[in-house]
């Protein structure tokens, strides 16, 4: 009896699924890391749980920022995620590193299985949990700031995608105290990751996590789509919006087109694992070549999806930054839009030893570095623009300055992959990790963190610590080149990805230096937190309420900061591509509106909440085979859609007396500050309004 | 007396352990062993010599141009609104595109010079060899002389090989740097490798492509000998007395990675064909 019972309700659990009842079996180095790492979450969640609890923010963070549809609060939400997953998957680089640096010749403190499934949540997490949400949220604040909206085209959509990437980052967390993840690398190639290979319930994980996401993130492309082409205010024409909200544009597009490969990857290979299909097994007619298609028609344009936007960020910093008009717009738009399509065409140079003729792989190498043209461009862009202009080392601007050197050389190494003869020798090595982190971490993620500091004062009233921002910085820039650099060398020595253990002691010096970069990388991290926590400390001090701390260039400087939620109390109407810097050399940057009116914006939801959580149940129920789990879920989140639609009551309106009150508080504020030079605006004289030279 | 024989001794140490760094780089392409190899280092250098000039322009203006218009240089000039300039353009889109194109010829010719397909020219007709790539192993064929070997592959100098690859698992990839590139091996399928070695030596041999926690340990020794040697080898092995058998060909297929090659002495009729259909056949 009962042997049938516990089958059904807890599917493919057994004790032995807990990291601690592993490590308490067999208490090695390695097991005993992973319950440490299952203790750390554990202990994380009843520790915020616990705060939350004790300080009685339950209500106020459930009605102000769990169900709000704010596109500025979810972008926060977004961006916190991002740190959340970032912090952990640098940990996990870092045991990586210190394991290969420890395994010369021995096999070091991982066993091979807990390595491979760091690496594989490693790059799963860097690319689906902390990439996407990073530009994600940072889309999402500001861009509809940029192009004058009060919100994002589909408010209700926006939440529902944050909750579905939560959901989905969830599972990637309770992968580590219950089971395991899965050991096939971010890629997940199939026939390794099938049945017949990996029977257990990583590679279900993996699947359900990215579906998720992929999932979230392709409704988050055409939200921002539609926001893009529909909600511009007046005057605001494609030609006039700033780069950021082209790349955010070209981005979307990307995702609308690239996450369904991945989905229909991911379906596919669900499909093999729990019906007995074989798309992509080894017998019965299968073939992975399938797969290795699907999913690079979806991974090449991903890290374009994570690389366009960061190109709009830099855009921004170096105008700003340099107090000049960026250089080149329209050559910026049409490398942007050239990458974007050219995207499309390259796939194949991820798999160029796949045994395809000479013809085919020859066309999509020149194919890709074809691609290297306009991106090559930007870089001159962004140089030309501080031609002529007074640039300033901010922190941004020192991201932007190591981003452009560090990128050529990624760029390089880019170009001898793209050479198919050159690929065959170093395709799988660490000459690749080295090649794609030397593209993704000045790339994508110092043009976060060049955003994150830009727009941070925007978005909370007071500018991050200098200080701390140049320590972290520099680190990040030290502990790249450190860990990357070696990494070219043994690549092209032959020593493969993903491997556990070295056999060559001529590795050994390299892989040390690469190790103590890892090191400096999780410090830079850390000082990260600890600029945040100083500025917090000093907040009253750096405060910017007048809402341009940096002599900024477009709408979203045109306003408080924090702003008020409804952002714009009449839309604004533009003339020019650079509408805030014009109407400051004209004199009249704060135009009072003509009349204040009532302000319509969309009520609270729980829609999102209860989708992004039960779907995460859902596809926990899945990957545990607990059916009835996933029945009711699904059900359920058909039923929350179902009720969604009758909700009538879905607006509220914020009336003109008290806009007009916030307005009237925050011009008489501005009106006693007075605004500083440039020279002075990394000290606490800047008090958000910029003085107009030149 | 004693800090200085300290100071040398350290320096000593620390120069030994940058020296063994530096015996990385002979393990790859740069100290090339056969003709395929070769060009590839040759591709290579001409490469990175175009790509000198393509960083350099970034390397050097990107720190000059910040540097001199810093905000506190006030010795220059000012030019808040202007953003764009013809001339500009075309340094920025022409070169580029020039290296491009010029970059392009080259991809095509090497790209079908070094296809991996494309049979070495050689008076000699080339050795076949017949790779698997195995769970965490690998088992090379030599058909035409009746033996077969886990992760020892022998080669006869100046003599082309052709390797069939297919694979008995998931898919896997085989690289042997100092001779050539990679190719895959996957279940069903069979793909081609060309390769020669142009002296006699021990080069090492992996697969590339993650398969399982073993993964790490699939490596083996590709021995290339004088012919004369060569051929005295392969009667040593094939009077090894230790058949592929059908005792022997499960093992085969169990995860594991042997710790010293294994030699068969002989193997059965198209073994090679009968592991490319055993693999496409439904698993019990
Ligand atoms: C910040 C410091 C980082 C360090 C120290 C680091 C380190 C590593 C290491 C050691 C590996 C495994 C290499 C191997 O296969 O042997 C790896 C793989 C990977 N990393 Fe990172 N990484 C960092 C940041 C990032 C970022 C920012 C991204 C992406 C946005 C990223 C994406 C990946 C991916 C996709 C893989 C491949 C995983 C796989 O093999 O399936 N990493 N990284
Ligand atoms: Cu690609």
């Amino acid at each position: 009896m009962t042997e049938g019972v516990w089958p059904a309700v807890l599917g493919r659990f057994v004790w032995h699924s807990l990291p601690f009842v592993r490590a308490w079996e067999n208490p090695t180095a390695s097991e005993i890391i992973g319950a440490g790492a299952a203790s750390i979450v554990i202990f994380g969640a009843v520790l915020v749980v616990a705060l939350i609890t004790r300080l009685g923010k339950w209500r106020s963070l459930w009605s102000e920022w769990l169900t709000s549809l704010d596109h500025k609060k979810i972008g926060i939400m977004y961006i916190v995620l991002a740190f959340v997953m970032l912090t952990r998957a640098l940990i996990e680089a870092v045991l990586m590193r210190m394991q290969q640096a420890a395994a010369v010749g021995s096999p070091g403190f991982l066993a091979p299985n807990h390595f491979a499934q760091l690496f594989s949540t490693h790059g799963s997490i860097m690319i689906f949990f902390m990439a996407m949400p990073f530009l994600v949220g940072l889309i999402n604040y500001v861009m509809p700031l940029q192009i004058g909206s009060r919100d994002v085209a589909f408010p209700l959509l926006n939440s529902i995608s944050l909750w579905l990437t939560g959901g989905a980052a969830g599972l990637m967390m309770v992968s580590l105290v219950i089971g395991e993840f899965s050991t096939g690398g971010w890629s997940g190639y199939p026939p390794y990751t099938e049945l017949a290979f990996s029977p257990g319930v990583g590679p279900d994980y993996w699947i359900w996590a990215v579906t998720l996401g992929s999932v979230g993130s392709t409704l988050t492309g055409i939200n921002f789509a539609v926001t893009i082409y529909k909600m511009r205010c007046d005057g605001m024409h494609l030609m006039r919006m700033p780069l950021f909200v082209w790349t955010a544009l070209c981005t979307s597009i990307l995702m609308i087109f690239a996450m369904p490969p991945l989905t229909v990857a991911t379906a596919l290979l669900a499909l093999d694992r729990y019906l007995g299909f074989h798309f992509f097994t080894n017998d019965l007619g299968g073939n992975m070549m399938n797969y290795a298609n699907l999913f690079w028609l979806f991974g090449h344009p991903e890290v374009y999806i994570l690389i366009l936007p960061a190109f709009g960020v830099y855009s921004e910093v170096v105008a700003t930054f340099s107090s000049k008009e960026l250089y080149g717009y329209t050559s910026l738009v049409l490398a942007t839009a050239a990458i974007a399509l050219l995207s499309f065409t390259v796939w194949v140079h991820h798999f160029f030893t796949m045994g395809q003729n000479a013809n085919i792989n020859a066309a999509f190498g020149i194919a890709t570095m074809a691609i290297g043209v306009p991106t090559g461009v930007k870089i001159y862009d962004w140089i030309w623009t501080m031609f002529r202009g007074e640039v300033r080392f901010s922190v941004p601007m020192l991201y932007s300055l190591a981003f452009m050197m560090t990128f050529v050389l990624g760029g390089l190494t880019g170009i001898i992959l793209a050479i198919p003869p050159l690929d065959y020798l170093v395709h799988n090595t660490l000459f690749l990790v080295a090649h794609f982190h030397n593209m993704l971490i000045p790339g994508l993620l110092y043009a976060m963190l060049a955003g994150y500091h830009y727009w941070f004062p925007k978005a909370f009233g007071f500018r991050l610590d200098e200080k701390w921002g140049r320590i972290s910085f520099g680190c990040w820039v030290a502990g790249f080149y450190l860990a990357f650099m070696p990494l070219y060398v043994l690549g092209a020595a032959g020593m493969a990805r993903r491997t556990q253990e070295v056999f060559e002691p001529a590795f050994r010096p390299w892989l040390y230096v690469a190790g103590a970069g890892a090191l400096v990388l999780f410090c830079a991290l850390a000082f990260l937190f600890v600029q945040l926590w100083v500025s917090i400390r000093d907040r009253d001090a750096n405060r910017v309420f007048a809402g341009d701390p940096w002599d900024g260039r477009g709408l979203e400087w045109s306003i408080s900061a924090p702003p008020p939620e409804y952002n714009y109390a009449a839309l604004p109407r533009v003339h020019g591509r650079d509408p805030f810097y014009e109407a400051k050399r004209k004199g009249n940057p704060y135009p009072p509106p003509a009349s204040y009116d009532d302000i319509e914006l969309p009520k609270n939801s729980k829609t999102g909440p209860v989708i992004g959580v039960v779907g995460a149940a859902t596809a926990f129920g899945l990957v545990w085979h607990m059916w009835w789990l996933a029945v009711i879920g699904v059900l359920a989140i058909g039923a929350t859609v179902i009720a969604r639609s009758f909700a009538r009551d879905v607006r509220r309106i914020i009336p003109a007396a008290e806009i007009e009150r916030t307005e009237r508080r925050w011009l008489r504020a501005e009106a006693e500050i007075t605004p500083i030079p440039r020279a002075v605006e990394t000290t606490p004289a800047n008090r958000g309004l910029a003085e107009v030279s030149g | 007396m004693n800090a200085s024989r300290g100071k040398s001794a350290c320096f000593a140490l620390l120069s030994a352990f940058l020296l063994s760094g530096c015996n990385a780089v002979k393990l790859g392409v740069m100290n090339h062993a056969g003709p395929i190899a070769a060009s590839q280092w040759r591709l290579y250098s001409i490469v990175a010599v175009v790509l000198i000039f393509v960083a350099g322009p970034v390397l050097l203006l990107t720190p000059l141009i910040a540097w001199h218009y810093r905000l506190s240089n006030k010795h220059n000039a000012f030019r808040p609104n202007w953003g764009f300039s013809w001339t500009l353009e075309g340094f920025i889109w022409i070169p580029p595109t020039a290296i491009v194109i010029g970059l392009a010829f080259l991809v095509w010719s090497y790209t079908h010079a070094l296809d991996p397909y494309r049979p070495l020219v050689s008076a000699q007709a080339p050795l076949e060899v017949q790779a698997v790539g195995l769970d965490w192993k690998w088992l090379f064929i030599e058909p035409d002389q009746r033996f077969a070997a886990v992760n020892l592959l022998v080669i006869p100098v100046n003599r082309p090989v052709h390797i069939s690859l297919t694979s008995g698992t998931v898919m896997q990839s085989l690289l042997i740097p100092q001779l050539s590139g990679q190719i895959y091996a996957m279940a069903g399928m069979t793909t081609h490798l060309n390769l020669a070695a142009s002296r006699p030596g021990v080069y090492r041999g992996e697969n590339t492509q993650f398969n399982g926690a073993g993964f790490q340990n699939e490596k083996f020794n590709v021995v290339a000998l004088p012919p004369a040697d060569y051929d005295r080898w392969v009667e040593q092995a094939r009077a090894s007395g230790h058949p592929l058998d059908a005792a022997a060909y499960p093992a085969l297929f169990r995860q594991s990675s042997p710790p010293q090659p294994i030699v068969f002495s002989s193997i059965p009729q198209d073994l090679f064909q009968r592991i490319l259909v055993q693999s496409t056949e439904p698993r019990s």
